[in-house]
């Protein structure tokens, strides 16, 4: 099935600079619905009035973290099937079972390119040109 | 006085302390006790007491020469001065980055604008340029995060002079910070100021105006 690139991604981060860095990318994949939220607890507020097909998230945020962000919505009836994408400096082997026991759907390490934010989002929501 | 009465003694003094300040007592509260027990412990010592008297007499020296060293290293000077001016320092590379970072996304973002306006093979050639000065400006999110790690050790290692300090009460000074005496050329070499104290060019164009 086509990906719809009007679906509604959401990208989460505290820093703006990198929010209009990922808006950027996206928009030159052909996403153009971006929001953004700067922390776990707004995206959250978010997601449960919005209709959103990806969340493209940071880890390390206060007061809510990415992880906590990501079991919250693998918790949530209405959101538990939004693919999911942590976007993080953390590195180590640890942060990425954590991650994947939480059920992200993939895992992008700080810095990274746009080629590997279309890898990873097509391994996710399908093959997209 | 007994090695007996130098324990109740002691036990009397310590009860009292502890009344006095609770369980954290300063170093010159400690050295106070032990001066009193000394001047206490004359009179019928035995053996075993002499042997307690050279301990602690040992202990006395040992707190008095720590206190001497830690004091040389004027810990209030390196909690004032050099750590606050390094987390100064820091931040300002933090904002100095993001400044710039913003600034040249802002210009690859006009760039991106124009693509409409040419033919496709170039307007193409240009996304792909943007895309690496946008992939290029991860690098600010990156040092943003090493450089608040940094912060954050410095901020510890603040946090545990001061506690030093504390625990030397009133002997060794929380020194503010003070301006260094210009005395030879490399006094002038202070490097770039911090936003907060820097002049701009106009204050620069006015003081050099004012020897006219």
């Amino acid at each position: 099935m086509a990906v719809d690139k009007n679906m509604n991604v959401l990208i989460v981060d505290d820093y703006k600079t990198m929010l209009r860095i990922i808006r950027n990318l996206l928009k030159q994949l052909g996403f153009n619905n971006v929001d953004e939220a700067t922390d776990g607890s707004m995206a959250l507020q978010m997601l449960r009035v919005g209709n959103y097909g990806l969340i493209i998230s940071d880890w390390n945020m206060e007061p809510m973290t990415g992880l906590q962000l990501l079991r919250e919505v693998r918790a949530d009836a209405k959101l538990k099937s939004i693919p999911f994408i942590m976007v993080t400096a953390e590195s180590k082997s640890e942060n990425v079972i954590a991650a994947k026991e939480a059920g992200v759907s993939n895992y992008i390490v700080k810095p990274f390119n746009a080629e590997t934010l279309k890898t990873k989002m097509s391994s996710v929501l399908g093959d997209f040109a | 006085m007994t090695a007996k009465g130098v324990d109740r003694d002691l036990e009397l003094r310590l009860d009292a302390i502890r009344r006095e300040h609770g369980e954290t007592v300063g170093v010159e509260k400690i050295a106070e006790v032990v001066r009193s027990m000394l001047d206490t412990m004359t009179g019928d010592l035995d053996g075993g007491d002499l042997k307690l008297f050279r301990e602690v007499e040992s202990l006395a020296d040992y707190i008095h020469n720590a206190k001497a060293e830690i004091a040389a290293l004027r810990p209030g000077e390196i909690k004032n001065e050099f750590i606050a001016s390094a987390t100064d320092e820091l931040d300002a590379i933090v904002g100095a980055t993001e400044a710039a970072t913003n600034e040249i996304m802002d210009s690859a973002e006009h760039l991106e604008a124009l693509a409409p306006m040419m033919d496709a093979e170039v307007a193409e050639r240009m996304t792909e340029i943007t895309t690496r000065i946008f992939e290029a400006c991860t690098f600010q999110d990156i040092t943003g995060q090493r450089i608040t790690k940094v912060v954050r050790m410095l901020k510890e290692i603040e946090s545990r002079v001061e506690s030093l300090v504390k625990a030397f009460g009133g002997e060794i000074e929380s020194e503010g910070r003070k301006e260094k005496a210009i005395e030879t050329d490399e006094d002038l070499l202070n490097g770039p100021q911090l936003p907060t104290s820097a002049a701009d060019q106009a204050e620069i164009d006015r003081l050099l105006a004012s020897f006219d």
